[in-house]
């Protein structure tokens, strides 16, 4: 059974992951993403991030791409975490884990997991610069990579 | 008797609110009452719809009832 979650706090990425990995001994191989606001420098750099999430959808999306997963790989778990509202560089945005009994079904459902959050999921996503606030749309990359599957 | 409109991302900014109440009937009237920039946005090509949580093809056709919610979605990007 999948631990899906939309969270609006901050979450400890390694915390998450001991949990799911001592939730999961009989598992050969745990593969994890965790992606995080971007620190960077210069007048482009992002100060903060914002998702927004749409309750009536964006949970019930989360939970179905999870089904979908543990449908297509043979996984032992598989944990989903996604944040909304505000975050600053440094700041964990997502993080997603499986656990399975061989490596290749580990790594393919973490990436299936993962393209499908970026560009399939009900999140919408603004950026912070110097110049203020911008909405960011998919990139060409988001929709190629959907495309693999 | 009330039906509710939700804009998210982009269009939130664009109609200046998240959601907006309106009263019920068929959605052309509901976006004739609207700023026509606003209505102009969330006729967009990229914008889907989603009538109480479910995507919806397209628009046409519409009857908003009471208590129904209808999103307007522009293109996600998430992760």
């Amino acid at each position: 059974m999948a631990d899906v979650r939309l969270l609006g706090e901050a979450f400890s990425a390694m915390d998450e992951l001991a949990v799911f990995t001592a939730a999961h001994p009989e598992a050969g191989g745990l593969v994890s993403f965790l992606g995080q606001v971007r620190q960077e420098g210069g007048a482009h750099a992002v100060e903060a991030l914002e998702l927004k999430h749409y309750a009536a959808m964006t949970l019930p999306g989360m939970t179905a791409l999870a089904a979908a997963t543990e449908a297509r790989w043979r996984l032992d778990g598989l944990l989903i975490l996604h944040r909304y509202g505000v975050m600053y560089p440094g700041d964990p945005i997502v993080l997603v884990a499986a656990a399975a009994p061989h490596r290749r079904d580990a790594f393919a459902a973490a990436d299936f997991a993962m393209d499908h959050l970026k560009s399939q999921s009900w999140f919408w996503k603004r950026e912070k610069t110097a110049r203020g606030w911008r909405w960011i749309e998919p990139r060409p990359d988001d929709h190629r990579d959907l495309a693999r599957w | 008797m009330t039906a509710k409109l939700v804009f998210l991302g982009r269009l939130e900014d664009v109609a200046g609110m998240g959601e907006l109440v309106v009263g019920p009937g068929p959605l052309e009237a509901v976006l004739a009452a609207l700023e026509p920039a606003l209505a102009v946005q969330l006729l967009g090509e990229r914008v889907r719809m989603a009538l109480n949580g479910q995507l919806i093809a397209e628009g046409g056709g519409i009857v908003l009832a009471d208590g129904d919610e209808l999103a307007f979605l522009p293109p996600v990007s998430g992760g």
